[in-house]
Parts: C-alpha cells; sequence; structure tokens
C-alpha cells in the first residue's frame, strides 16, 4: 500500500493505492488520525480509486478517522471506491454512515 | 497445500491463490472475492489472536474439494482449512459486534461468516482448525 498527501486550500486528499490489509491499516490509521486532530484539517477527503482490496482492520480504520472527524466538527470523505471495497462497506452497513462520492470533483465540489 | 508464516505482509501471496482457485473451480467473481476476503480475515484472526502479533509462527492452509447433497442435488464445494498452533481459541468468545454500532473491530467473523456455507473452529491436539466451505449452486455452477 502506498499513501501520497495532497494539500488543497483547506482540504486534504489521501491518495492510497494497493491492498488495504492488517498488515497496513495502522500506517493509514495514523496518517488519518494526524491529520483529523494534530492538524485540525477541516475537510479529509480520502482517494480510494487504486485500492482493490480493504479488510476489516482497514474498515476499523476508516470508522476511527470518521469518529475523530465528528468529534472535531470536521468533514471525512470518501470517493473512488472500487467494486471490493465497496462491497465490505456494504456488508458492514456503513455505506450510509460514510460521505462517500464516486470522483474526485465530486467529492470537493460538495 | 500453501505453508506460511504468521506474518501479515504475506497474506496478499494466499489472497492471490485463494481468489484464482475458487474463479477455476466456477464461482461467481462477487463470490470469489467474499470467499477470499473470509480466508484472509480468518488468517488475520490467527495472526492477531492466536499468535498474539507474532510474526514468524507456521500456518499451513490446505484447499480440497468437497461436495454434498442438499434437497436432492449433489453440490460441489470448496473446503479450505486453516491449522496453526497458536494458543487455543475459546470458542465463547468468538462473536462479532452488533453492525448498529458503528465502532472499529468485530467485522472480521463476521464478513466470514456470511461469505461461507460452513465455518467451524475445532482444536486437535496442539492445532487449532479452521474449517470454511462454500458450495457452488445451481445458480452459481459454471
Amino acid at each position: 500500500m502506498r499513501i501520497f498527501v495532497r494539500h488543497l486550500d483547506k482540504t486534504t486528499i489521501f491518495d492510497v493505492s494497493g491492498d488495504v490489509d492488517f498488515a497496513n491499516s495502522p500506517e493509514i490509521r495514523r496518517s488519518l488520525l494526524h491529520e483529523i486532530q494534530d492538524s485540525h484539517t477541516p475537510r479529509v477527503v480520502l482517494n480510494l480509486s487504486a485500492v482493490r482490496y480493504i479488510d476489516s482492520s482497514g474498515i476499523a480504520s476508516l470508522v476511527e478517522a470518521l469518529k475523530a472527524s465528528r468529534d472535531r466538527g470536521s468533514r471525512f470523505i470518501l470517493f473512488g471506491l472500487g467494486t471490493s471495497p465497496r462491497e465490505a462497506l456494504q456488508l458492514s452497513r456503513l455505506t450510509k454512515v460514510f460521505e462517500i462520492y464516486d470522483n474526485e470533483v465530486q467529492a470537493l465540489a460538495s | 497445500m500453501l505453508a506460511l508464516r504468521s506474518n501479515p505482509t504475506f497474506f496478499c501471496v494466499v489472497r492471490g491463490a485463494v481468489e484464482r482457485l475458487s474463479e477455476t473451480m466456477g464461482f461467481p467473481e462477487s463470490q470469489c472475492r467474499s470467499i477470499t476476503r473470509a480466508v484472509d480475515e480468518a488468517l488475520t484472526n490467527i495472526a492477531r489472536h492466536t499468535y498474539n502479533d507474532r510474526l514468524d509462527e507456521p500456518i499451513t492452509v490446505y484447499f480440497r474439494r468437497t461436495q454434498r447433497n442438499y434437497r436432492g442435488d449433489t453440490q460441489l464445494g470448496l473446503e479450505i482449512l486453516l491449522c496453526d498452533r497458536g494458543s487455543a481459541v475459546d470458542c465463547s468468545k468468538l462473536h462479532g459486534r452488533p453492525l448498529e454500532e458503528i465502532k472499529p473491530g468485530g467485522l472480521g467473523l463476521y464478513f466470514i461468516r456470511q461469505a461461507m456455507d460452513t465455518v467451524e473452529f475445532m482444536r486437535k491436539g496442539a492445532t487449532n482448525r479452521t474449517r470454511l466451505v462454500k458450495y457452488l449452486t445451481q445458480t452459481n455452477a459454471p
């Protein structure tokens, strides 16, 4: 898994690629929580369009980031979910809990 | 059979093998993904809970075709047996969390049970065995 970070005005975009699994989900958790809790970024956007697989520990990291953003009054947005990550969120009944958009343009316009 | 260590960095290799194997057996794409997810989550549970995050412990994964008679039909299936030599699993503590609770954790076992027709945890001697079976139904048979 690789994470690239972009800063656009008051938004931070995380471009994630590869599989998000038990081996590397702590890294994405750390990165997201740092941005939300320490940097106080008003809007954190996660680009999952290059993520082929996400396991339950990855989902748990997203849930933690969502909770942290709610605690801070900021926004945590997902976009570009492929088939398998979307299925994992659907199975967890979390698709209605997260803000999810098809692409970056929609996510940034929201 | 695949023999590996409990380092989760290598679980992607098993995911690749399981996805190809289930495709070859004729499972539809969505079920190939869910079977793969179930095996990956079972491996993660072994690494986390029976080996307590130790990275160099043995895990063996066996695959075989199986079949059952179900309502007058013979159904072919894929049986996956994961064996580890970690601490014994307390089956009474194996439960996922209610999905209504939006909190991290507890999803792995839920994913496994959603995906597979049979999920069994056994202890034989010093070995934990996780047995997963998925059957091809008439609607998903090739």
